[in-house]
């Protein structure tokens, strides 16, 4: 029996497709599933967010009380050269904060003024999606936490994070920490760093520390899961927006406008 | 063989030197010493028992960094109903506070230099 080569094709597909088997029609029939799943409504038991006002906050605009209680409580060193900047909250112009809410007519109240950026523990987070060690994890409430003893310093999260939450230890940072507390590790070199959200002051049934430390009231801290806590009935009673919602990270912290 | 007087001179000479030590320790009925480790003041008892603690705290430890970073279980009640943190800092060197005379010196003895202090800030009692 002689085949010539269109006939061989169609054998050899006819081949492929019995091996593959019924495994090969869900493949072919159903579409991707979506990197971003949408969020379904609030959660259960416990899920840990911020509500920051940036009204509030703005009366002061001065104030790093926020900014120092965390340089304090997590051993943050303050590195000379600013390439090499640890920061796990930080001041930002309103435009850099929320470059999707920006626009060339914004308010005066606004433009230009300093708002407050730290991790947003997203409930999507493409941080812990690349992170190759799972360094970098999300836990059942909420939090986005780091594993320092396993990052290896690859900075895939640094790249994957859209709000430069993160920061990278280029150098050693002991020398550069002002006053160092036993009670919370410092970071060595080669170790990326962000906000914990206090994990280890939650544990204490404390509130975060620059929750604690803010004298204007522009920082509440709670139980998203919970519609009596004090963040669930602020975000009812106020409009609220969030950094770059349209990557579809679902960020956990919420601004008051 | 060419040189062969020289050649076995030469090896017994290098033998005899490098098994120096040994006819040294022989001779003079010297005996390794182990580490003499301060134990701390007024704390009786570790978590665990001694011989435990000796052969596997780096397991224990292992256990707990794992349960209260990742798990968030930071907790664990003794037998006798006493309540620990799981915590290096916070628990295991509150006792043994100066780290020089006690890690250091079995670490030393057996040359590991585990890398717990390039984060966690070693008490006071042993800053060198």
């Amino acid at each position: 029996m002689t085949v010539d080569r269109r006939g061989f094709f169609k054998l050899a597909g006819l081949g492929a497709l019995g091996l593959a088997g019924a495994r090969s029609l869900p493949v072919l029939g159903n579409p991707l599933p979506s990197p971003s799943p949408p969020e379904s409504g609030p959660p259960s038991g416990v899920r840990w967010g911020m509500v920051v006002d940036l009204r509030a906050c703005l009366h002061d605009e001065g104030c790093q009380d926020c900014i120092l209680a965390c340089d304090h409580a997590h051993n943050i060193p303050q590195l000379p050269d600013r390439k090499h900047e640890v920061k796990w909250i930080w001041k930002d112009p309103y435009e850099e904060v929320f470059p999707m809410q920006a626009h060339e007519y914004l308010e005066d109240a606004l433009r230009g003024h300093p708002a407050l950026a730290f991790c947003n523990h997203c409930n999507n987070p493409p941080c812990v999606r690349v992170c190759p060690t799972k360094a970098t994890f999300r836990r059942e409430d909420g939090l986005v936490m780091m594993d320092w003893h396993r990052c290896i310093g690859c900075r895939y999260c640094i790249a994957a994070c859209p709000y430069g939450s993160r920061s990278f230890n280029w150098v050693d940072p002991r020398p550069y920490i002002e006053k160092i507390d036993p009670e919370f590790p410092t970071r060595t070199r080669g170790v990326v760093e962000k906000c914990n959200f206090c994990d280890e002051r939650l544990a204490r049934n404390e509130q975060p520390a620059c929750v604690a430390a803010c004298r204007n009231g522009a920082m509440t801290f709670g139980n998203l899961a919970d519609p009596t806590s004090t963040v669930r009935l602020l975000l009812k009673s106020r409009y609220s927006i969030r950094r770059k919602p349209a990557l579809g990270t679902h960020p956990e912290v919420f601004y008051l406008v | 063989m060419y040189d062969g007087g020289k050649i076995i001179t030469g090896l017994l000479v290098f033998l005899i030197l490098v098994t120096v030590p040994v006819w040294f320790n022989a001779a003079t009925h010297a005996q390794a010493r182990a580490p003499q480790l301060k134990l701390p003041e007024g704390a009786t008892a570790c978590v665990e028992p001694t011989a435990e603690m000796r052969a596997t705290h780096m397991e224990l430890l292992n256990r707990w960094r794992n349960a209260a970073v990742r798990s968030d279980e930071r907790f664990f009640t003794m037998p006798d109903g006493k309540v620990y943190e799981k915590s290096l800092s916070l628990t295991c060197l509150k006792c043994h506070d100066n780290k020089e005379e006690f890690c250091d010196r079995c670490h030393n003895y057996l040359a590991v230099s585990p890398y717990c202090w390039d984060c966690h800030v070693e008490p006071k009692g042993g800053r060198s």
